[in-house]
């Protein structure tokens, strides 16, 4: 308890840390919302809840390391990871996700959890359990008599990322298969009568949602770190940002994301880092709670 | 030789197996204990998940709780819980029998009971979650638990609790917790198989079927549904509180709070075994533990990614699960009478 | 690389074979080992699993284990315990009851040896463990469990003691130094902390910060930032090889600048191949060092063991040898020894044998207490410097100066 006083009082007596504290946060919520946007789009085009998320963040991570480690610029690492993991995503929809399209809603999550252990498994077994992070050698800035560091690495991954969102949100709006995805997303069976091959469309969608989850991890790995079992982490969050935003909300899921990762760090630098897990699952259960009891009102249940 | 006789025949030799087992492979005493948790879970599983419809993906919670409130009841009984946990480890503690024993009983009824009061908390809380979204938050509930309870010095923290050891003869130690397994795992068939033949079970397998039509029909859902998750909260909270005293020593995310290995293997051996069946959770929970245990044994290293592909390939191509299987194959033995047409052209 | 160590693990097990048909002579010891080839700690239980291997076959050549005239050699029985307790339990279990084996080696980390402890302690079988410091061992009256390395509590503590030596050598008084404790929420770190916190406080330094880092930590910087506000001048930081990474590399992106910084598993991690000169000063624990003056008959002197190692297993050409390694083959060491002195291959006599150890390895001398810790071995402290771990305390290992305040 002190320790929590004493955290507050040291916000109150240094107000440049708030500022701080958003900005890490920011840069850290503009990745979960990148991974998270991956899930609203699978979610409302195809009904599958990916538990599998994260672990394709992380692959794309040591897609990029491993180039890296070949040689490779660690900048050329995202496009290539996100051209990757597309076809690792591609194959998984074939042999598995395919199946699982409008079955039980359970049977997606649990058809996911298991590509999560196979994949984070073989992350193991290929890679070992060390973790991993691509050291790009530029500088830090410096602000605020050197309290507010912003690393040149950080900056370009946020830029890319914003890139990546904005090409997607342009992709979406205004190609070909951006309205087959959107109009199979809100009506399967008519997009299927007015000539649209959903199933070409579930393949389209889901590989993209591999693709951008691979780029993610190809920035992590250049800003933070990957280790094969921290995948799980990253689909909890996609999962709190959606549930949050609401599907089909493109500039919600980013906003959720940013303001996810801004909470998660206070809550990190008020309870201590050791709740950061646990502030992030508290946080889905009160959206879950809030939305509840919104439905409750119009005597409803949430579906 | 009529069906009952059949039947009771059935019975009267798998209960015949289940007091021999551990006598006759003494040196799998563990394994053998650990597939009666399998079959508890499982089918305290499938009363809400197979029989309500309800797929939660948090009954791990109670597990973990139960074996916390188990090990600080029989603890906290003899001793000063915080002297007990701290971090150095805090020295010598010696427990006598009766000391053992009574905090044993004591602590696993507790644990039952706690567990049941918190799954009413809890499920009043998330049952108007509906499919995914009950499954993510009971899922949360499990997790954030772990999570917190690692962060709780008094009760350990990160490096859980040691309980004490199993006083006198360490083979009779196993077949000790076995016993409370397999009574505990029996306890629970013959309850859910009476359960399912009343009233109460008409009922939940409405809310599965269809809960507005339920509700309209005035079964009162919310209530029935507290009741089924609490009960099947007890029998789990009950078998954590075993399991800590067997474990011995145990901590809050991997063994306790372990919700990516038992809080899923429970679901995969209902699936497995086949939802909403008397039987399935039973099968399924004896061939996951058989599998589980080989490819552990042969596969070292790969264990997970095997553990991983059947899980998948259950979810994905076989979900209606041996039970469905049989019951599409043979359904004379569950008692529907169809046109032997498809079989024969089939032959 | 996993693939070649499990390529390397075949071939040795086919020579091994080929071996025992023509050394028909010898006769087989089995010990039992559940380490964590998977999970989060797979890259040190490999590393403790080399460490015994290498163990192994070294002892072999060497002729063996010669009991009352009869040679034997030690095989191990592995099994993997994912890094997970529960597992680790089942598993010596196993291992005891299915596969009857009488003596065990230890796991990895001290909360595996937790889990596995009560089990051997049940049975009665003694088990030498080389990765378990933690004190929350060796205060559960356990008679089975004979560790060799150093207990925990002395990790970081020696840090404290310089920390207070740097301060009155700048006409400062010793309680005027703050100390920021930052250690990863297991049986291990906690420990470390503890031995910590204790030091400190003989001290009479105010501890200015004393968090926990969680197990999947990827990110420190909310620590890092308090420790900029609170200008601590110790850091302490012990978070096996997560925490080293995570550390050294954002300590390096903030510019933290406190003058003594100090961390466990520092050679385990490669914080120096990994990150070059920001690792410099930063000041590491270590059970075990080559540049150490130990020596026996088997292994030669502490450096030789570090030589004929790399030899034998190539990937850790470009890195230091891990403590974890040495310990672990100096745990096999210890049941030679103790086998040849019991000259018997009963298990009670052999923990008498094993009670009574007094025995100088490369790794340093070894002698229990009645509770199972090695309590003739001090840690050492080394500082990075340049890219090298130079030994600066205690001052009788000292090799180099201590550079302080750190840059």
């Amino acid at each position: 308890m002190d320790q929590v006083l004493s955290n507050i009082s040291l916000l109150i007596e240094f107000p440049i840390v708030n500022l701080k504290i958003i900005l890490d946060g920011l840069m850290i919520g503009s990745l979960f919302a990148l991974a998270a946007y991956g899930l609203a789009l699978v979610w409302g085009v195809m009904n599958v809840k990916n538990l599998a998320q994260g672990d394709f963040v992380i692959s794309g991570g040591y897609v990029s390391w491993w180039l890296a480690q070949h040689g490779m610029p660690a900048l050329l690492g995202v496009p290539i990871a996100f051209a990757v993991m597309w076809g690792v995503g591609w194959v998984a929809y074939k042999l598995v996700i395919r199946r699982v399209i409008e079955r039980d809603l359970f049977t997606s999550l649990l058809a996911t959890f298991g590509l999560a252990i196979m994949m984070a498994q073989l992350l193991n077994l290929m890679f070992s359990s060390d973790t991993r992070s691509i050291d790009l050698g530029f500088d830090t800035l410096y602000f605020a008599d050197g309290l507010i560091d912003v690393p040149i690495a950080k900056l370009i991954g946020v830029l890319m990322a914003a890139g990546l969102a904005a090409a997607v949100i342009v992709f979406m709006k205004s190609s070909r298969m951006g309205q087959a995805i959107r109009a199979t997303a809100q009506d399967a069976r008519a997009a299927r009568v007015m000539g649209i091959d959903t199933e070409k469309v579930y393949a389209f969608t889901f590989s993209l949602n591999s693709g951008i989850c691979g780029a993610a991890g190809a920035i992590i790995v250049m800003v933070w770190l990957v280790q094969p079992f921290y995948g799980i982490a990253y689909s909890i969050r996609a999962f709190v940002i959606v549930t949050a935003a609401g599907l089909g909300n493109l500039p919600g899921v980013i906003a959720a994301g940013l303001g996810i990762g801004a909470l998660e760090q206070y809550g990190a630098h008020i309870f201590g880092i050791s709740y950061q897990q646990a502030i992030a699952v508290i946080l889905l259960l009160l959206v879950l709670l809030f939305r509840l009891i919104q439905q409750r009102r119009n005597r409803q249940v949430l579906k | 030789m009529t069906k009952l006789k059949r039947k009771t025949i059935l019975y009267a030799l798998i209960l015949a197996f289940s007091f021999i087992a551990p006598f006759a492979f003494p040196d799998f005493g563990t394994q053998l204990a650990t597939l009666w948790l399998m079959i508890i879970v499982a089918l305290t599983w499938d009363m809400t998940g197979g029989q309500m419809g309800y797929n939660s993906l948090g009954n791990i919670f109670f597990y973990g709780t139960g074996m916390y409130v188990a090990a600080l009841i029989a603890i906290g009984m003899t001793y000063n819980i915080g002297d007990y946990t701290v971090a150095s480890g805090g020295g010598i503690f010696e427990f006598s029998d009766l000391q053992y024993f009574g905090g044993m009983f004591i602590g696993v009824l507790g644990a039952g009971l706690f567990c049941s009061a918190s799954a009413v908390v809890i499920g009043y809380l998330t049952f108007g979650l509906r499919g995914p979204y009950f499954a993510i938050g009971t899922l949360g509930v499990a997790i954030a638990a772990g999570e917190l309870v690692s962060n709780w010095d008094w009760a350990g923290g990160g490096q859980g609790i040691a309980l004490p050891v199993y006083p006198g003869d360490l083979d009779i130690g196993k077949i000790f917790f076995y016993f409370l397994f397999a009574g505990l795992g029996i306890g629970v068939f013959i309850f859910v198989k009476w359960l399912y033949g009343t009233r109460f079970g008409a009922a939940i397998n409405a809310i599965r079927d269809d809960e507005e039509k339920a509700d309209a029909m005035g079964v009162h859902t919310l209530r029935y549904k507290l009741y089924t998750w609490s009960m099947a909260a007890f029998f789990v909270g009950m078998a954590g509180g075993i399991s800590g005293f067997q474990l011995i020593h145990f901590e809050p995310v991997e063994s306790a709070y372990q919700t990516i290995n038992l809080g899923i293997f429970m679901v995969v051996c209902v699936l497995l075994g086949g939802k909403g069946t008397l039987w399935g959770p039973v099968i399924g929970a004896i061939l996951f533990h058989l599998f589980k245990e080989i490819t552990w044994n042969y596969l070292l290293g790969w264990q997970w990614v095997a553990l991983g592909a059947l899980i998948v390939v259950t979810v994905v191509y076989f979900q209606d699960g041996v039970m469905g299987y049989l019951q599409q194959r043979y359904p004379e033995l569950f008692g529907i009478r169809v046109e032997r047409k498809s079989t024969e052209e089939a032959a | 690389m996993k693939k070649l160590s499990v390529l390397s693990i075949l071939v040795a097990a086919t020579t091994l074979l080929f071996s025992q048909a023509s050394l028909a002579a010898c006769g087989e010891i089995v010990l039992g080992s559940a380490i964590s080839l998977t999970g989060k700690y797979s890259t040190e239980g490999l590393n403790s699993q080399n460490g015994y291997d290498f163990a192994v076959e070294k002892i072999r050549q060497n002729g063996g284990i010669k009991i009352g005239g009869k040679c034997y050699n030690f095989k191990i029985i592995y099994y993997d315990d994912e890094s997970k307790g529960d597992r680790g339990a089942t598993l010596a279990e196993r291992l005891i009851s299915q596969d009857k084996v009488q003596y065990m080696l230890g796991p990895y980390s001290s909360g595996m040896t937790k889990a596995i402890a009560p089990v051997t302690e049940k049975y009665q079988i003694p088990m030498v463990e080389a990765e378990g410091a933690s004190r929350s061992l060796f205060n559960k009256g356990y008679k089975y469990l004979f560790a060799v390395l150093s207990t925990s509590e002395q990790y970081l503590a020696s840090a404290i003691t310089l920390a207070a030596e740097m301060a009155e050598k700048k006409g400062k008084q010793a309680s005027s130094v703050k100390v920021a404790v930052a250690v990863e929420n297991d049986p291990f770190s906690l420990d470390v902390r503890d031995g910590v916190v204790e030091d400190a406080k003989r001290f009479n330094m105010n501890i200015v910060l004393d968090e926990k880092l969680p197990r999947d930590l990827s990110d420190m910087s909310a620590i890092l930032t308090k420790v900029q506000l609170l200008k601590p001048d110790l850091l302490i930081i012990s978070g096996h090889t997560k925490g080293a990474v995570t550390g050294v590399r954002q300590i390096g992106e903030k510019n933290i600048k406190v003058p003594m910084i100090a961390m466990t598993h520092c050679e385990s991690a490669d914080v120096t191949g990994k990150f070059g000169a920001t690792a410099n000063d930063i000041l590491c624990s270590t059970q075990w060092a080559e540049t150490l003056s130990y020596k026996d008959p088997i292994f030669g002197s502490a450096a030789n063991y570090d030589q004929e190692f790399k030899l034998a297993y190539p990937a850790y050409k470009d890195k230091e040898v891990p403590y974890q390694t040495a310990q672990a083959s100096a745990a096999v060491y210890v049941f030679k020894d103790a086998f040849e002195r019991a000259e018997s291959l009963d298990k009670e006599k052999l923990r008498d044998a094993l009670a009574a150890t007094d025995l100088m390895s490369f790794y340093g001398p070894i002698k229990f207490s009645e509770a199972g810790n090695n309590i003739a071995k001090p840690m050492v402290l080394r500082q990075i410097q340049d890219g090298k771990y130079n030994v600066v305390a205690p001052s009788a290992f000292a090799s180099h100066k201590l550079n302080w305040p750190r840059q």
